[in-house]
């Protein structure tokens, strides 16, 4: 036996540093996508399970496919189901709409609550509700209508060829400040009619049913339609505005297209549920660590996880309270707001870059 | 191939590039060189509409530059911008594909045509090993082929280069020459490129232009330009000039007196 063995390993010519043959993201972008779907449904699932009555899977059955007038009927058929199915829309909308925002803005803190186009949206809306309640059914499109100028006017004040980090906020502030006083004013000057928006004000889907489901679906549906359309713009983007135009590519139309796009999405999410913070923040931020930025995934996976977060956050907020029911807009701000704090305090260092 | 009459361009009191009239024929390989900040690259992207002159126009195959559309103008032309995002996370072939981009329709896919045209570029650029490997885990070297594969896949009749071997190694820098030859003998790719290495540029191309202040002062063989009145009056140094096979050298002696 050689007792002085030279431990020296080389390296045939196959070893080396390690080939791919596909991309090395691609099981983990299928494994997320995957268990993000399922995670989904059962949680709508419990959801629908959940709350002041709980009920077994095959009451639910009963009260899904049943349509005889039993309590499951009623709870399930008519109090949760719009319930579930709008806070998953809603999620996705959001989540898509922030997604798509931080790739037009390049800047990873661009959420429509925190920049102030979720407020743009709610002040139209607001304005709708308590002065021209005739044209309620006009909502989610009066609410696209004031995300998309407030998210021009945000573009304006804080593109410089990007958006720096403290510029965006700052920005933000400034406008949700403002709104929030155009909010107040009207507050006072219709306090007879400030009780109906208080609870939407609060960001929930307390009360939705089937009413608000069938107002929003198609502007849910056309606009998820739409978004997809956003993924190649992004990536085109992502290479930077030089490269982008020197390969063809129309930047400014793309990215006008794009302000348009998670305006519309923010502005369907505001007109049912309120002002809903930091889903589209803390959804895209996550997987993008996960499975990396390629919005041909990551835009899908955002919209799966938003709609996965508002349900779950809906559920606990209004069962874990009982008999007090949350608005799940407090309790995401609740989770959101350290989140968005944690990020801000992460990027400390070069913190004027983008 | 590109032709520009009289530009004239203005980034500010401080600096204009003046009364740029260049005339770059099919397959040639030219060098832009001068001191930083005497506008090559401003004069690069002027050629490739990043930015529009003050007046004069740019010619692109016998068509003005600023009535084409962009799509049609990437078809043709294709330019490696100084600063590029090395942070993508984009895996080497999905970055080359972007090169087909201004082939494409709107949303189409990739046909084969793309793909193989696309296979061309990773093989020329010798990364058919780094397909799938995402763009920042490369070293300097074949990051900088990655960009020039994505470049080519364009399949562009001429390619602009704006510093493409600085921050490489020397051996990297000549691997990036080479290439940029191959490209020129077998694909007859006329080549435009700012380059700091002035004997580089004496020994990979056949016609060098010199700019200082935004100005045009030679435009010859690498023969020509490098004189030791155009080291004196451009950069400001004394060079001894010598021969070696058919090329002209030099070597840097001292700082001379300004020109
Ligand atoms: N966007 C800009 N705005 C104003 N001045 C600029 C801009 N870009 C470049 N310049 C100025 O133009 C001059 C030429 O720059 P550039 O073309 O980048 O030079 P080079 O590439 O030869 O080093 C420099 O003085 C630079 O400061
Ligand atoms: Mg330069």
């Amino acid at each position: 036996m050689e007792s002085a063995k030279v431990n020296v390993r080389t390296y045939s010519a196959e070893e080396g540093p390690k080939q791919h043959d596909r991309h090395p993201l691609a099981k983990r972008r299928l494994i997320v996508l995957v268990s993000l779907s399922i995670t989904l449904i059962l949680v709508s699932l419990f959801s629908l399970m959940a709350g002041a009555v709980s009920f077994s899977i095959s009451e639910i059955w009963n009260g899904l496919f049943d349509s005889s007038d039993t309590l499951e009927r009623r709870i399930v058929w008519d109090l949760r189901l719009p319930r579930v199915l709008i806070g998953v829309v809603v999620g996705m909308c959001l989540a898509s709409a922030g997604a798509i925002l931080q790739g037009v803005m390049r800047n990873p803190l661009a959420d429509p609550g925190i920049i102030g186009v979720s407020s743009g949206a709610g002040l139209v809306a607001v304005i709708i509700m308590i002065i021209y309640p005739t044209y309620i059914a006009l909502l989610p499109l009066a609410a696209f209508i004031g995300a998309l100028v407030t998210a021009l006017i945000i573009y304006a004040l804080s593109w410089r060829g990007g958006t720096s980090v403290v510029r965006i906020i700052l920005v933000g502030v400034a406008i949700n400040a403002i709104i929030g006083s155009f909010m107040s004013a009207l507050m006072l000057l219709y306090s007879d009619r400030v009780q109906a928006v208080l609870p939407w004000l609060a960001g929930g889907i307390g009360g939705v049913g089937w009413v608000q489901f069938k107002m929003i679906i198609y502007y849910v549906m056309i606009a998820l339609i739409l978004a997809l359309f956003s993924i190649k713009h992004i990536r085109v983007l992502r290479l930077g505005d030089e490269l982008a135009k020197l390969l063809g590519h129309h930047v400014e139309r793309s990215r006008f297209f794009l302000i348009v796009m998670s305006t519309l999405l923010a502005g369907i999410a505001v007109s049912v549920s309120g002002l809903i913070g930091f889903v589209g923040l803390v959804v895209p931020h996550i997987l993008r660590l996960i499975i990396g930025g390629d919005y041909r995934y990551l835009l899908p996976a955002s919209a799966l996880g938003g709609g996965l977060l508002v349900v779950l956050a809906d559920t606990i907020a209004r069962s874990a309270f009982n008999p007090i029911e949350l608005p799940v807009g407090i309790l995401l701000a609740f989770i959101g707001g350290p989140f968005f704090l944690y990020l801000i305090q992460r990027r400390r260092g070069p913190v004027a870059g983008h | 191939m590109l032709v520009t009459k009289r530009l004239d361009f203005e980034h500010s009191t401080a600096f204009q590039l003046e009364d740029i009239n260049l005339s770059i024929q099919k397959g040639e390989i030219v060098s832009l060189v001068g001191p930083n900040g005497s506008g090559k690259s401003t004069l690069l992207r002027l050629m490739s509409r990043l930015i529009s002159p003050k007046s004069g126009e740019i010619l692109l195959v016998g068509k003005a530059i600023k009535s084409m559309k962009t799509e049609d103008v990437a078809k043709k032309l294709a330019m490696l911008p100084q600063m590029l995002d090395h942070q993508l996370d984009l895996t080497v072939a999905e970055l080359v594909e972007f090169g087909r981009y201004p082939h494409r329709g709107a949303y189409s896919k990739l046909t084969t045509e793309d793909k193989k045209v696309t296979q061309w570029a990773i093989e020329i650029t010798k990364l058919q090993s780094f397909r799938n490997r995402m763009l920042h885990s490369l070293s300097g070297g074949e990051r900088q082929r990655a960009w020039i594969a994505m470049a080519i896949a364009q399949r562009p009749e001429i390619l602009l280069l704006d510093e493409p071997t600085t921050f490489l190694d020397i051996s990297h820098q000549l691997e990036v020459m080479e290439l940029v030859k191959d490209l020129n003998e077998n694909f007859g790719m006329t080549v435009v490129m700012v380059l700091h290495d002035i004997n580089q540029a004496a020994r990979y191309s056949e016609r060098m232009i010199v700019l200082k202040n935004g100005k045009v002062l030679y435009d010859s063989t690498p023969t020509d330009v490098l004189r030791r009145e155009m080291f004196q009056s451009v950069f400001g140094i004394d060079a001894n000039i010598y021969k070696e096979s058919g090329k002209t050298f030099f070597t840097p002696m001292k700082l001379g007196k300004e020109g």
